[in-house]
């Protein structure tokens, strides 16, 4: 196990020695990085918007309800809604939701052109398939996740207030003032990191497994599970790293 | 010219290709022939470095292709040309976008260039209105014609052809095998065809490699071929009720 982890490790580490490779036409990549942007990144906007703003709901009715003593004041729930929101359900939580998303997109396009030999037109035809492919996507992750999550920030922030204003936890006042209590723009840096390095992970990882598929249909549908699987640990993981060096 | 020299290549304990050596010649269809499994498949690899030989050479014109890094290579698989078996066509991209995209990659040509040279390689393989059309809406025999198209767009030096042959019916096989073999005399290209379709060892076969289990078993032409004394050549070519007819 130790030995294919290792195995995998190396092979990545030399896939991505070849993504970062100075690419044959910048032209031709910037117009691809366009597209990428389109296809992994505005087209998620729909569905964080939509989870954003019930969790940012959820979040601030079940702090509401945790406070049963007068001594914690009312504006602490969008104070801890906030908290919550930009620490780690943002940039952590919606980046599993889109490596699930945008992983298995990923994983299942590149592996579908390998199968179908299309990587190896590719490469005869004089281009590197590892930066024609997997870099544009990279890019457009790590240019467009950040502003997905700062908009998910915003929308479960304003769902919390919502909930809270319909439900009568909450007033509109007392809300925001939490909302706005003991702020840290060094929290949004650190929020933002995260994103910036789960948006790389996400890519280069399902980029991984569908680049190395080898069969056909079912392979490619493997391929795409454990790009989805694989992505997901390494958030979990680096979040743990990420939140130790920065925040600790 | 194209040369092999004492190529080698396992995957992991099983030899595919056992110290095999033969020159391709320029302007000739130079086919690779053998059995399914024979190795003709993995020795086409070798030769455009999809598959990273273990021992020998592989020389495109005193060019040592095989000891390049990936940059190197990159340089002369500009000259190349290639045909795989599924056709390998770009499927989010239309016939057109698929034979514009080397030219797009390599070339500052304009739209309006690229598109007259589209143009000018479909006229070349007979083919018609079938530039906004995607790969999944044209026939087998329709995208073995766009891939030659998308070979030929780049003027290559060298043309790979990996059973160009398969899935398509007998005429449609031939008008494909006279296609390949009318564009390696008029540009005077190095063209390799991998295949074990007898029509087209006789229609095209100006040399040819037999390969069996891994080795170079026989070499010569479509004429030569007939008259082999090879016992496993004869197998292999007179295999079918009709060819024994034939002898």
């Amino acid at each position: 196990m130790i030995r294919g982890f290792l195995f995998h490790i190396g092979r990545y580490t030399l896939l991505m020695k070849q993504v970062f490779k100075r690419p044959e036409k910048q032209s031709i990549y910037i117009k691809k990085i366009l597209v990428e942007i389109d296809n992994l990144g505005l087209d998620s906007v729909g569905i964080v918007a939509f989870i954003s703003t019930f969790m940012g709901a959820v979040l601030c009715i079940q702090m509401a309800f945790n406070i049963d003593t007068p001594l914690i004041p009312l504006y602490t729930i969008g104070f801890v809604t906030r908290q919550s929101v930009v620490l780690e359900f943002s940039p952590t939580i919606i980046s599993l939701i889109l490596a699930g998303k945008v992983g298995s997109r990923v994983a299942s396009e590149i592996g579908t052109m390998r199968v179908t030999e299309q990587i190896d037109a590719i490469e005869i035809i004089g281009i590197n398939p590892a930066t024609y492919l997997i870099f544009p996507k990279v890019v457009a992750c790590v240019l467009i996740n950040p502003i997905l999550i700062i908009m998910s920030m915003i929308m479960a922030v304003l769902g919390g207030w919502l909930a809270g204003i319909f439900t009568g936890l909450v007033s509109s006042s007392v809300y925001i003032y939490g909302i706005k209590s003991f702020f840290e723009s060094y929290d949004i840096f650190y929020a933002l990191v995260k994103t910036v390095v789960n948006a790389f992970l996400i890519v280069s990882i399902a980029g991984y497994h569908g680049y190395y598929t080898r069969g056909g249909a079912l392979e490619v549908g493997a391929s795409s599970t454990k790009g989805v699987v694989h992505s997901s640990i390494a958030i979990i993981v680096f979040n743990l790293i990420l939140t130790q060096l920065l925040l600790a | 010219m194209i040369e092999a020299l004492n190529i080698s290549k396992s995957f992991g304990d099983h030899k595919v290709l056992n110290d095999v050596s033969f020159r391709f010649e320029t302007g000739k269809c130079n086919l690779i022939i053998g059995q399914s499994g024979s190795g003709k498949t993995v020795l086409m690899k070798c030769l455009v470095g999809l598959f990273e030989i273990d021992s020998g050479n592989v020389m495109y014109d005193d060019r040592m292709f095989s000891r390049m890094s990936f940059d190197e290579m990159k340089v002369i698989r500009q000259e190349i040309g290639m045909l795989f078996q599924g056709g390998a066509l770009f499927d989010s991209m239309t016939v057109e976008e698929n034979i514009i995209f080397p030219l797009s990659m390599f070339t500052n040509q304009t739209t309006e260039e690229k598109r007259d040279r589209a143009n000018f390689c479909l006229s070349r393989v007979n083919l018609v209105n079938v530039n906004k059309l995607f790969p999944s809406e044209i026939s087998g025999g329709m995208k073995k014609r766009v891939a030659i198209a998308r070979a030929i767009a780049m003027n290559p030096k060298y043309l790979f052809c990996d059973e160009p042959n398969s899935g398509l019916d007998p005429l449609t096989a031939i008008v494909i095998d006279n296609l390949i073999n009318e564009i390696t005399q008029e540009y005077n290209i190095t063209t390799v065809i991998n295949t074990h379709d007898m029509n087209s060892v006789i229609e095209i076969g100006d040399n040819i490699a037999y390969i069996h289990k891994g080795r170079l078993w026989w070499s010569g032409d479509k004429d030569s071929i007939l008259r082999s004394d090879n016992p496993e050549l004869n197998e292999f070519v007179f295999a079918t009720e009709l060819t024994r007819k034939l002898k």
